[in-house]
């Protein structure tokens, strides 16, 4: 696919969405997790059309993106693991645990496996203290985690 | 002389009138109810410690470095986000605030470099000031951790640290040195409304960020304002002649000498040596505000292009011989004289200019009235407001706009036709924009749909792209739609009107013919829109309207502000804050031109020259007889001079080669003269054709005054000796002089006097009241001693508002098989007119030459795709420039600016004109459009002639 393609693409989706979104209260997040969702991240080229059709500016529009965290500038792997870096969990031996996936799956914090299988990322308190250390994987919640249960985590997501 | 600094009040003034008392360090303090605890403690003359808030802003409360005690309150509340309640009582220094602070600014400290000895904000840091101010004398964490200050650590590239961003040319991006206090970024939304800078990331990675990812400065959404630059506390954002030179040491309040507007500014100087300009907070037009020229272009006073000595030459085609002052003046006194005795009385003339001061048109003026016995005297204004001049005069008894900038501030519908401030009135742009996002609905009538329908935050509610050269029958269209569905004001009319015109002009507008309806087929604006656009601006609460050359440069001009002077009174929006009809005037003194007599048939003050009384003041006091005949009118003149019976002409500050209609007309009327004298800064494309050089004196070199477009009368001061020698009044004077002229003014206050003692609407201003006034607004007389921010308070100047028929009448100028396609002009916000003093800073980086904006339909007709290079032809003439396809323009309709000789877009338009006025027709041309490849004849030819003309002889070396 040609970058210009591409972009026509991006363009063409990104514009589709704000269409069925635009009259929400508030509607740029909401936006920005369809684009996400279905682009698997947001391309740099939505935002001078979000920016355009909300009547706002480019920096606006980037502020907003950069802000979350949550909004990639890439795709991830087919699977995504947030591992919760908080307090509670790191009482509980998430370090330890998370070194160990990390090594398991032979990536660093933030990185994505080279066969773009599993992206491994931080995340700060998943509101689970009470069953620390926990963690998310491909948006559900894995809590109470221990050596066993990262063993089988590291296998189910390098498939 | 010393460094003017404004007190910063942190945050902005409250418009209350509810007065609140409270006490802060012991002190008991006054101030309107939603002040903010910082702002009173400044009233109190008490400085709270601040970083991140500045009064041309709102409170953002995110230093952490204001914080109070507030007796009765837990904690310590910050005082800029804290308003004042009644008996609150205030300490702004206690022992924990001291710890806080002092622990607040370790943290800044420790995350910006420690070089203030060779910092360009060295001595005008904020930062550096707080430091002082909280008593820090340590900092206790090193730059081992993570910083954004060395690009370099532990041998590595450190990656939170950014490169200098120096892309824009008159100021640097230094993200070390950033305290992430997002005073830029407010400044940018709050006060420009561009929305350009961002804070991206968060937390420790926050970074003030222009535009989006890859964007530097210059290729982000920045319009190059310097609110930014100049809301910053530190050297992030630094002004790149202040890196070079060093701090100013002394300034001087003048006002700029680019647009309408008028803004005013600091000159920052260090000797004779302008540092830069800051736009003053005190100044009523632009409240603090600044444009890319007015803030940066100044470098054109000192390009190295000017030409400093006088210049004369027997023949066009010789080089230029410079000569003395002395020699050029009896030069033109013995050719003047000649060609009067030989050609006539009335075979000589002058142009004065709008970019002089007031001082100097009046001169100009009464050279030529009084020394050269004769009416001929014209300024530009003719190709651009003389309409409004003649529109309103007849409409309301004077010849200005009715309010003042502040006016909009209470605006709840404006209705802006003809005009597109963003690009040619920036500060004022700004000023509407802020009133737009905050809830005043706009209605943008403009056969472009221009930044102004539509910008971040802003949004018309109606665009009406009409066909050029029909607004008469548009704005006749909604006062259909008004007084057919019964939405005028009838009590302001029977009050401040002839209820029997307006009963004329209400049966005239409701004809069916000039119904939406009917005039949709040849405006091309859908009915439905033009009534939705009458209905809201009739019934939306106080309406204003805005114009600009886009109404008065056709041949309809007079009859369009005729029809805007209708519509304001019809709907009552006339004579109280935030109505009103505001011409956006384009130069920086062309009110003040069109004031001071410039017109052929007016003295100063718009009284006509048969008028014995007035003739008689100025007989009296200038011991001479006056004519009192009209004189010639710059077409007329050129004309004349083509017939031979016009021979010699004196031009001040005036490019009409480029900037008038017809070029090719104005070439031969000017070809055809015996001794032209061109009075201006460089060799302009006029002087390609003059016998007589004198070199003229900028803005920053001369005392004296310019008004703007809201009548206000502003201080212009001199910074720096003019580098010519003489001040152009000077020039003016001597010239006179030279004429046998008995003028022995020493200071230009003292051409002011003379204003004053002549002209009633001036009667009390003079240099005594502008020092302490600022400025002031005319009339300013007996009746309004202190100036009149709005007119027609209690009923019209001429007495009963007049409703004017206004039938719309095709222009000539018609599209045809051969020429298809309506061409319209305009500005572009970097660059300024004829482009003369800008093109010679670094504006020319955002817009290096005119561009033919053609819509994609019409460009794939004819097989021109962007960046090609294109024909454009009228009837008149052809040259070529480049084309970009854009669907601002809509189909049919083709547009350029004019900033560029090169591109000559005057060869294209018609000398059509306004019926009453002769402005020019600019807006409107038939044209084609068709591939080229690259200049025309006509282009080779032109630029081959300016070379040769622009010769100046060397001079011989002393023996």
């Amino acid at each position: 696919m040609s970058v210009e393609a591409n972009v026509e693409e991006i363009t063409s989706v990104t514009s589709e969405i704000i269409q069925e979104l635009q009259s929400l209260e508030g509607p740029m997040l909401p936006i920005l997790n369809e684009i996400q969702d279905h682009f698997g991240f947001v391309p740099q080229d939505s935002l001078p059309v979000i920016a355009d059709k909300l009547n706002l500016s480019k920096a606006e529009v980037h502020g907003v993106v950069s802000f979350y965290h949550d909004y990639r500038s890439e795709p991830a792997g087919d699977h995504v693991v947030k591992i919760c870096r908080a307090e509670a969990c790191q009482s509980m031996g998430v370090n330890e645990l998370s070194e160990k996936l990390l090594s398991l799956l032979g990536i660093g914090w933030g990185e994505t496996s080279d066969n773009g299988k599993v992206t491994v990322e931080a995340t700060y308190c998943l509101g689970l203290c009470a069953c620390a250390p926990a963690a998310m994987v491909d948006g559900k919640l894995v809590a109470r985690l221990d050596d066993a249960k990262i063993e089988a985590l590291a296998k189910e997501v390098s498939q | 002389m010393t460094l003017i600094k404004e007190i910063d009040f942190g945050t902005p003034e409250s418009k209350s009138e509810n007065m609140v008392s409270l006490i802060v360090d012991g002190v008991e303090v006054t101030v309107p109810e939603g002040t903010s605890v910082m702002r009173a403690s400044q009233e109190a003359g008490i400085k709270v410690p601040k970083l991140c808030a500045t009064d041309m802003v709102d409170a953002f409360g995110s230093c952490r470095l204001c914080l109070v005690e507030i007796e009765g309150r837990r904690g310590t509340p910050a005082s800029c986000t804290t308003l004042v309640e009644p008996g609150m009582v205030v300490k702004t220094q206690t022992e924990p605030l001291k710890k806080i602070r002092k622990g607040v600014m370790e943290l800044y400290i420790s995350d910006h470099p420690l070089d203030c000895l060779t910092c360009a904000a060295n001595g005008d840091c904020e930062l550096q000031d707080m430091a002082g101010e909280v008593g820090l004398r340590d900092v206790r964490y090193g730059y081992e951790g993570e910083n954004h200050v060395v690009a370099r650590q532990n041998g590595e590239a450190n990656p939170k640290y950014k490169p200098k961003d120096e892309s824009n040319p008159y100021f640097t991006y230094d993200a070390s040195k950033c305290i992430v206090c997002s005073r830029c970024v407010r400044a940018c939304e709050e006060v420009q409304g561009t929305f350009a800078l961002t804070i991206e990331g968060r937390g420790f990675d926050s970074r003030v960020s222009p535009g989006m990812v890859g964007d530097d400065f210059m290729s982000s959404e920045c319009v190059s304002c310097g609110a930014c630059v100049q809301a910053c506390p530190t050297a992030t954002l630094q002004e790149k002649s202040v890196i070079e030179i060093g701090q100013p040491e002394h300034s001087k309040v003048t006002t700029c000498a680019y647009c309408g507007v008028g803004c005013s500014f600091k000159a920052e100087m260090r000797g004779e040596e302008l540092v830069r300009m800051v736009p003053y907070k005190d100044g009523k037009a632009n409240r603090g505000h600044s444009c890319v020229k007015g803030r940066f272009a100044w470098g054109y006073s000192t390009h190295k292009d000017r030409i400093l000595n006088p210049m004369v030459r027997e023949k066009v085609t010789d080089p230029w011989r410079e000569v003395t002052w002395d020699e050029a003046f009896k030069h033109i006194a013995t050719e003047f004289r000649r060609i009067q005795y030989q050609y006539g009385r009335g075979a000589i003339g002058g142009i004065t200019s709008s970019r002089c001061t007031n001082e100097e048109t009046y001169l100009v003026q009464k050279l030529i009235r009084a020394g050269f016995g004769n009416n001929n005297v014209d300024t530009c204004a003719r190709v651009c407001h003389s309409p409004t001049g003649y529109g309103l005069g007849q409409a309301y008894g004077t010849s200005a706009g009715t309010q003042d900038f502040d006016s909009v501030e209470h605006t709840d519908v404006m209705i802006v036709i003809g005009a597109n401030p963003s690009a040619a009135h920036p500060v004022f742009a700004s000023r509407m924009k802020k009133r737009l996002r905050a809830g005043a609905k706009l209605i943008v009538i403009d056969p472009r749909k221009t930044e102004t329908v539509k910008s971040a935050h802003v949004e018309a509610a109606h665009h009406l792209p009409l066909r050029p050269g029909t607004n008469v029958a548009l704005l006749t269209s909604l006062a259909h739609v008004i007084v057919t569905e019964g939405l005028f004001d009838e009590a302001f009319i029977r009050e401040r009107c002839d209820w029997s015109e307006f009963e004329d002009w209400a049966s005239f507008v409701s004809d069916e013919r000039h119904s939406p309806e009917s005039v949709e087929e040849y405006t091309g604006v859908p009915a439905d829109e033009m009534r939705q656009a009458a209905r809201l601006f009739a019934t939306g609460g106080n309406g204003a309207i805005y114009y600009g050359l886009g109404v008065t440069e056709h041949s309809q001009g007079s009859t369009t502000v005729m029809a805007i002077a209708n519509l304001a009174m019809a709907t009552g929006n006339i004579g109280r804050k935030g109505v009103g009809v505001n011409p956006l005037r384009g130069q920086n003194n062309v009110q003040g031109a069109c004031d001071m007599g410039s017109f052929p048939h007016e003295l100063p003050g718009y009284r006509h020259i048969s008028g014995e009384a007035t003739r008689d003041i100025f007989e009296k006091l200038w011991g001479v007889e006056l004519n009192k005949e009209p004189g010639l009118r710059i077409p007329n003149m050129l004309d004349a001079a083509v017939d031979g019976s016009f021979r010699g002409i004196y031009i001040q500050g005036e490019d009409i080669l480029q900037s008038d209609p017809d070029t090719k007309h104005v070439q031969a009327g000017l070809a055809a003269m015996e001794c032209v004298v061109v009075h201006d800064l460089f060799l302009n494309e006029t002087a390609n054709y003059a016998h007589v050089f004198l070199p003229g004196s900028t803005f920053l070199e001369k005392d004296g005054t310019f008004t703007n477009a809201e009548r206000r009368i502003n201080r212009v001061r001199k910074v720096m000796s003019p580098k010519n020698g003489l001040a152009d009044w000077e020039v003016t004077q001597k010239l006179a002089q030279a004429m046998d002229a008995d003028w022995n003014y020493s200071h230009p206050s003292e051409i002011m006097d003379e204003i004053a003692a002549t002209t009633p609407s001036f009667a009390n201003v003079s240099y005594d009241l502008l020092e302490e006034k600022g400025s002031v607004q005319w009339p300013c007389n007996e009746k309004a001693p202190e100036g009149t921010p709005i007119m027609h308070l209690d009923g019209f100047v001429r007495g009963k508002g007049r409703f004017i028929l206004t039938e719309y009448v095709a222009t000539d100028e018609k599209t045809g098989p051969r020429f298809p396609l309506l061409l319209t002009t305009g500005r572009i916000l970097s660059q300024y007119n004829v482009g003369a003093q800008t093109r010679r800073t670094e504006n020319s980086q955002w817009h290096e030459e005119d561009l033919l904006e053609i819509h994609p339909h019409d460009a794939e007709q004819r097989g021109i795709k962007e960046g090609d290079f294109v024909r454009l032809a009228s009837r008149s003439g052809e040259t070529t420039l480049r084309a970009t396809i854009t669907d601002r323009v809509a189909t049919g309709v083709v547009y350029t600016t004019f900033h560029h000789p090169d591109t000559q877009a005057n060869v294209i338009t018609t000398d059509f004109s306004d019926w009453a006025t002769n402005c020019p027709e600019y807006k409107v041309t038939a044209v084609q459009v068709s591939p080229s490849n690259g200049p025309s004849e006509w282009q080779i030819g032109y630029n081959e002639q300016a070379t040769q003309s622009r010769r100046i002889a060397s001079v011989e070396p002393a023996e």
